[in-house]
């Protein structure tokens, strides 16, 4: 996790987020993600080590088909990008979209 | 995943009769079962299952395109099939537009990454505003498959 300052309206802020619900980032957590990432005026991009996608839309964060334990690196760019990156590592990492975990 | 891999071209239905979210689930999971890819006397089930989780959030995402999904055991590997509409169906879309183009989805229970590989090529396609015109100008079966096969030799489509 890093901050750096660009301008004093400008924050980046990024974060490696682990998707943690069994089912994995299926459309109902992605809307969720989307759902968050779409209440902030950051832009948000979100990234699984082979492509970048924009946080922001469903089609394409649908297309990261990020499975169970994959780690994401989510970035924020924009006045309140922090509080961005906060909410959705809570809702990946915390409430992993109030779906299970995998049984062991 | 490829297109190929999941989608059964034979089920597709190039001009759907219904006009309506429910009408159109339901029509397209009776194709997947005269073409023998559902478990025998599931079809009402899969469609009732289909049309709860269509309730629940609309997968209508916007740009004339719906990709209505559920996992159950009727099927053992994942299966798709597609519908096209030229009148346009009212799908309660993200963007209240009508829908053209349904990709509708049945996935196992036991396989969550399966479902979520076979998603990720739907929707890279989907994304290409190039993809959904073509998938909007085909007009039979034999051109659907064309198109997804295809897709699946030219990544940029």
């Amino acid at each position: 996790m890093q901050a750096e300052e660009d301008t004093l309206e400008n924050m980046v802020y990024e974060a490696e987020l682990e998707i943690k619900n069994a089912e994995g980032l299926h459309m109902r957590p992605a809307m969720q993600f989307v759902d968050i990432a779409n209440r902030f005026d950051s832009d948000i991009t979100v990234g699984n080590g082979e492509t970048n996608v924009d946080g922001k839309s469903i089609m394409q964060i649908s297309m990261l088909a990020a499975t169970c334990g994959t780690r994401l690196r989510v970035k924020a760019e924009g006045p309140d990008a922090q509080e961005a990156v906060n909410a959705l590592r809570e809702l990946v990492e915390e409430k992993h979209f109030d779906e299970p975990t995998p049984k062991r | 995943m490829k297109f190929a891999d999941f989608v059964c071209f034979e089920a597709a239905v190039p001009e759907l009769r219904a006009c309506d979210r429910d009408g159109v689930i339901a029509e397209l999971v009776l194709s997947l079962d005269k073409a023998g890819r559902l478990a025998k006397g599931k079809c009402e089930e899969v469609t009732a299952e289909v049309i709860k989780r269509e309730r629940e959030a609309s997968t209508g995402m916007g740009k004339g395109v719906a990709v209505p999904h559920v996992k159950h055991k009727a099927v053992k590997d994942i299966v798709a099939v597609i519908g096209q509409s030229s009148v346009g169906i009212d799908f309660f879309a993200l963007d209240k537009q009508p829908v053209y183009s349904v990709i509708l989805l049945v996935s196992s229970t036991d396989d969550p990454d399966r479902h979520l590989q076979a998603m990720e090529n739907i929707f890279k396609h989907l994304q290409q505003e190039r993809f959904r015109k073509f998938l909007r100008q085909c007009h039979s079966s034999e051109q659907i498959e064309e198109l997804l096969i295809e897709a699946d030799e030219d990544p940029s489509l």
